[in-house]
């Protein structure tokens, strides 16, 4: 069918199906990748366009339905020139887009809204925005942009030096607010074959293959177990223990079984029961209880009582020490998979280039990518390239392999360029999720609320594979007794498998589970004493020159004080006003409620080093190398910020090359909430080292300052003028390492765990309709002591996301496999269900770290659910044992204290 | 690969559809079924069709033509009577959705958590549905027969929906439960229509979503307000043996016996508001 229409005010035509949807064709046939696709169910609003001056999803918009009508995608706003609009300048300006996938979205409902209403208030825009989910932002940011969006901002250009400490722009922020940003399923090549998976719908099953042969004839290749090199993957160099394909058995519904490749419309076509496949399912293993009862079948063969690991944290005798406490708490709390709903589904594709292999695709972690798929294909690492894509979120879920192998193994095979972008469905059911956790755990303080023990077990589900299962169950002793000095410890950590989705990294490696049960504790306990909840905590909090559970001495940089003081007059307040509040009558009850954290930043007890090179090329052009990837948080822009700095040149002068294994040098995964203290810290050794190169060529002192013209570089050193003609002495690099100085942890779990550590404390208001069981959050207010905020816009970003994701850990995320596969049962946070959210900093400086700053990429969500929940608990009484609190569960747990108290 | 049919005409569709065709509105239930697997079905377009466009009225009532979206519905100058309706219409997925999405599809469409249905069986709503051969005309109430299941029929298409006019005042409202603010399957949703003369109630009409394979009217409840004068004492009118003619199943957003519990609470809250 041939349609006429109008594309962003220029007539253009179409041939095609006309059942295709309006975003296929925009992308695929119009060359629009600005149109994003995150479910094409019209659950996200990625696709939102103006379709005749209206938003729309283009996901649901048939091409037979688009003759003689006018549709503007978000390459059309800005003007010819490239000229921004108000709208996209204000999005810079407030940080609105961290990875930048839901920007577009985001950008035309706006746009939509303020054609016409020029000047909407809140409430106009959290409708107009309603149908569009971010996951990275926590929309903050997204509607305040849109309500100033016609104020006139003046972009911050720091000088020579001065980058550190700015809110200036992010670096990448152009082209995520103009569409052009290339994420995962936006560079696929025209000449690509496609995977599609055939995925197990049984969660524990055996089966057997049939006649593979005319499915072949069909198609460029059918790939099963026996066409995998080396069959095995996983985060653990000595555990790779999950297929690529599934060989006869499958663990987890959604496990991949097979790979069918050819021409793109040919795999689409062929539908799953086309395939000859004979399943003989078997009863699965639900849930921590079915895997650790004593006839319990073995997930896998090889793991007895299906215990992946286990191990904790032994210091002083809690045991005894319970026996001397004036109060004691006690309680167990049990958390669901929990999925990272990143907007970007997993996209990428591969190509052989002579005997290497080159894969594109979107990641956390390009080094670790290029090891595995060397194990997978059995290559040389040095015979792998990994070119990421824009990443359009991660939170841990992209550390994992996705469509990499599948893609390596077929364009090696074939010798052309493979193609693989997982549907939403696909996505939520073969990826990884947050570990459903059990905690049981017990707090004792003495009579004047100073813990004295404390005895906590986190068991955890790690579903059939092992992923970063061993990360979990490590980190949580070192924190499970929460942000406390606490002489007599024990806790501990195992997880078991399961026939669920393999439990995986997301965001916090289940710290977050951990928090839900110390922090209720800690209201216990200053309930029972009826000391106020927040005294309690600052009672207790670690300090600097305080020794933690596995015996660190702490030195610097301890601030949980500091945030619980920043945050004492939001608590007297917010108490008052509940208070005011509850005198009225009615079903409306209000609480407050605290919550904190700490995190130790990097690898548990493990080297997790991070190198960076910075260039001033013959021609001028200063490029830092950076392999340490932005999938959002904005650690493009920190690291240039960074290095700048430390070169002394300004910020708008350095260019980047991130993430290219064969480009730049191996900064490490982007997760551990690692990326500024660790790859900062190196990113600052570089640009310091490029400097030293300079003053020595220039034989200037150390405090000469610099200044970059084309390719002449000027050294002034007090009163002499030194100019380097970098055509001649060019290039220049500087390099620079670090790696956090950690040790092993004895089998009382006693070393060093971290270098350093985040501390954070958050307060939630709520409004619970006791009639109804649901929870309003109203606000929260959040302390955080990040060291330094290399850029405090990016690090409120961090904080406002992590909250929007605590909060739906809280109260409405639950994964169940087979029933909530897709962004409409697996609910999220709407710009509607995140409240007001004011961010306070601290800056308790970390020496170790660049500027000394230290990470917060996951603190933000640690203490939102246990603030969150204690206020519920403040408005109604009930405390939550199980999250996510749904509106049910809140409800029969209200009628069911009434009834006691009746 | 299949046929798509885009006539502008409704009995150029009426043709086409003597042999099976699926029918393609706005395309918001239409797609979400269709994910990862390629379209391939006969398809009838029924966007470009005058007949079925826009909203009118006459002495007996309204007639809402199939394609009206809820946007438009929105935008209608309608009378208190609709404001349930409306109310609906703000609550059915975000904006995008309510931009394309309409109000026959939601019928046709026929899922159980369909936020139209409950405030169209308090509005008494009729369907009309022609095929080549006949037209007639159907209580909202016998058309929809299960989950996702209707009375349509394979040559039928859903022509226009008919609101009767009441004799006397009428208002109307809705409310709707959902685990979050936007784009939110509603837990349960309930819909009231309150005739109303010398300010007590002459007739009401109750509607139930989300708590039965297809929406329910309560009529011992609307037996039990009728008579009652409209002021805040009509809430407590809701009794739980009301909801005999509900059957709430459990699933991922609640459980059964947490609806019919929520149920008395919104019914409660919904004829409150209506009275007020
Ligand atoms: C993200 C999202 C959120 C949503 N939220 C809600 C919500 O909150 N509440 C809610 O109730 N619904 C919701 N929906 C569902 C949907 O938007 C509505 O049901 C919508 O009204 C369907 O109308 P449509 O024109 O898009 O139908 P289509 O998708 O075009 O068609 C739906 C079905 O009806 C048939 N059909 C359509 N029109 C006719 C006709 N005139 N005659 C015969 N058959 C016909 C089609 O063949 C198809 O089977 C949501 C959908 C999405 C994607
Ligand atoms: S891709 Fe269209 S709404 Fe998600
Ligand atoms: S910025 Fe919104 S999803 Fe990432």
């Amino acid at each position: 069918m041939r349609v006429a229409f109008t594309l962003n005010g220029r007539k253009v035509e179409w041939c095609g199906l006309p059942a295709t949807r309006l975003a296929a064709a925009l992308r695929d046939d119009l060359g629009l990748t600005g149109t994003k696709i995150g479910c094409d169910a019209g659950d996200c609003g990625a696709c939102t366009v103006s379709l005749d001056g209206r938003q729309v999803c283009a996901c649901l918009v048939a091409m037979g339905q688009m003759d003689a009508r006018a549709v503007d995608t978000v390459e059309g706003l800005a003007a010819k020139d490239g000229a921004l609009t108000a709208l996209q300048d204000s999005f810079l300006a407030h940080g609105a887009a961290q990875c930048g996938i839901c920007t577009p979205g985001m950008l035309m409902a706006a746009h939509d809204l303020l054609s016409r209403r020029a000047q909407p208030n809140r409430a106009e825009v959290e409708e107009a925005l309603g149908g569009v989910l971010c996951r990275c932002t926590g929309y903050s940011k997204i509607v305040e942009a849109v309500l100033a969006a016609q104020t006139k901002v003046t972009a911050i250009a720091p000088s020579a030096g001065g980058a550190v400490g700015t809110r200036i722009v992010r670096v990448d922020g152009v082209v995520k607010v103009t569409g052009r940003d290339l994420f995962g399923a936006d560079v696929m090549p025209a000449d690509a074959l496609w995977i599609r998976v055939v995925r197990s719908p049984h969660a524990r099953a055996r089966f057997a293959l049939g006649d593979l042969g005319p499915l072949r004839a069909r198609l460029a290749a059918v790939l099963t177990a026996a066409d995998i090199p080396f069959n095995g993957y996983g985060i653990y160099p000595d555990i790779k223990d999950q297929p690529v394909l599934a060989d006869g058995q499958v663990r987890y519904r959604g496990e991949a079984v097979l790979a069918l490749v050819g021409v793109r419309t040919d795999v689409l076509a062929i539908r799953d029961q086309d395939v000859p496949i004979t399943w003989a399912p078997e009863p699965p293993l639900v849930g921590i209880d079915a895997a650790t009862a004593v006839d319990a079948p073995l997930v896998q063969a090889d793991k007895p009582r299906n215990l992946l690991l286990d191990g904790g944290v032994r210091r002083g005798d809690a045991a005894t020490a319970f026996g001397r406490c004036a109060a004691v708490a006690e309680g167990t709390f049990e958390t669901s998979f929990v999925e990272h709903a990143y907007i970007e589904p997993e996209a990428g594709w591969a190509q052989r280039v002579g005997d290497r292999l080159e894969i594109h695709a979107t990641t956390q972690t390009p080094y670790m990518d290029r090891d595995e798929i060397a194990n997978v294909m059995r290559l040389p690492p040095e015979a792998v390239r990994i070119v990421p894509t824009a990443c359009g979120g991660g939170f841990g879920g992209k550390l994992d392999l996705s469509v990499q192998p599948l893609t390596a193994v077929a364009a090696w095979k074939l010798r052309r360029p493979v193609a693989l972008v997982y549907t939403r469905p696909e996505s939520m059911a073969a990826s990884t999720k947050r570990h459903p956790a059990r905690v049981r755990a017990k707090f004792g303080c003495d009579a004047t609320g100073k813990l004295v023990a404390c005895d906590v077990t986190a068991t955890f589900d790690t579903g059939a594979y092992a992923s970063w299962g061993p990360t979990v169950a490590n980190r949580v002793p070192v924190h499970a007794m929460g942000p406390y000095a606490v002489p007599n410890v024990r806790t501990w950590g195992e997880a078991f498998f399961t026939n669920g989705p393999p439990a995986g990294a997301f965001r916090g490696f289940g710290v977050p589970q951990a928090a839900i049960a110390h922090e209720a504790m800690m209201d216990e306990l200053a309930d029972q004493l009826g000391i106020d909840q927040l005294e309690f905590r600052h009672r207790n909090a670690l300090q600097a020159g305080d020794t933690t559970g596995t015996g660190q001495k702490l030195e610097h940089s301890a601030g949980l004080a500091q945030c619980l003081e920043a945050l004492r007059p939001h608590w007297r307040k917010a108490h008052e006003e509940v208070a005011a509040f509850n005198r009225k009558d009615g079903p409306k009850r209000r609480g407050v409620g605290i919550g904190c954290m700490w995190y130790g930043i990097g690898n548990t007890s493990m080297s997790n080093p991070s190198r960076m090179r910075m260039g001033l090329a013959a021609d001028g052009t200063l490029t830092l190398y950076n392999g340490a990837l932005d999938i959002g948080q904005g650690s493009n822009t920190i690291m240039a910020q960074i290095a700048a700095d430390a070169l002394g040149l300004p910020v708008a002068q350095v260019a980047l090359v991130t993430g290219d294994t064969d480009l730049t040098a191996d900064a490490g995964k982007t997760s551990a909430s690692r990326q500024t203290f660790v790859s900062g810290r190196a990113a600052e050794a570089a640009g310091q080292d490029l400097r030293q190169h300079i003053l020595r060529l220039a034989n200037a002192g150390a405090d000469a300052r610099l200044s970059l013209d084309g390719a002449v570089l000027t050294v002034r050193d007090g009163a002499e003028l030194h100019t380097l003609d970098l055509a001649k002495v060019g290039p220049l690099m500087g390099e620079g390492v670090f790696d956090p100085p950690t040790t092993p942890l004895d089998a009382d779990g006693q070393g060093i765990p971290y270098a350093t550590y985040a501390f954070a404390a958050q307060i939630a208001t709520v409004e619970v309709d006791i009639e109804l069981g649901t929870v309003k959050v109203l606000r929260i207010v959040a302390a955080h002591d990040v060291g330094k905020a290399i850029n405090p816009t990016l690090v409120e970003g961090q904080i406002e996301g992590g909250i929007a994701q605590g909060l739906g850990l809280a109260l409405m995320e639950e994964y169940v496999p087979g029933r909530t596969e897709n962004l409409h049962d697996y609910l999220i946070p709407t710009v509607g269900d995140v409240p007001e959210i004011e961010c306070l900093l601290i800056e308790d400086r970390e020496p170790l770290g660049p500027s000394g700053a230290k990470g917060v990429g996951e603190p933000g969500l640690v203490p939102t659910a246990p603030a969150i929940l204690g206020a519920v608990h403040h408005a109604t009484g009930v405390r939550a044992h199980r999250v996510p609190l749904l509106p049910h569960r809140l409800r029969e747990a209200i009628v069911a204290l009434k009834g006691e108290q009746a | 690969m299949g046929d798509y049919r885009q006539p502008v005409r409704l009995e150029e569709a009426l043709e086409v559809l003597v042999r099976p065709y699926t029918v393609l509105s706005g395309g918001t239930d239409f797609y979400p079924a269709r994910v990862g697997k390629a379209v391939d079905e006969d398809i009838l377009d029924i966007s470009r069709i005058k007949g079925l466009r826009g909203i009118s009225s006459d002495g007996t009532g309204w007639r809402l033509g199939a394609t009206t979206t809820w946007s438009e519905l929105l935008a209608a100058d309608l009378p208190p009577l609709f404001d349930g309706l409306k109310q609906a219409a703000r609550e059915v997925g975000g904006q995008q959705i309510q931009n394309a999405g309409t109000l026959a599809g939601n019928l046709c469409n026929a899922s159980p958590a369909a936020d139209g249905v409950p405030p169209l069986l308090a509005l008494d709503a009729e369907v009309e549905l022609a095929s080549r051969d006949k037209v007639r005309r159907l209580p909202l109430s016998s058309f929809i027969v299960g989950n996702r299941r209707t009375q349509l029929l394979s040559d039928e298409l859903l022509v226009a929906i008919h609101v009767p006019r009441s004799t006397t005042q009428a208002r109307s409202s809705f409310l709707k439960l959902g685990a979050r603010r936007y784009l939110v399957i509603s837990i349960v949703m309930a819909a009231a229509t309150l005739e109303i003369a010398e300010d007590r109630v002459q007739t009401a009409r109750i509607a139930v979503g989300a708590c039965s394979a297809v929406a329910q009217r309560l009529p011992v409840l609307e037996v039990a307000l009728a008579g009652e004068p409209l002021d805040a004492r009509l809430a407590e009118k809701v009794q739980r043996a009301h909801l005999a003619p509900l059957t709430p199943i459990e699933d991922v957003r609640g459980s059964a016996d947490y609806r019919l519990d929520v149920v008395v609470t919104l019914l409660r809250r919904l004829l409150a508001e209506v009275a007020s």
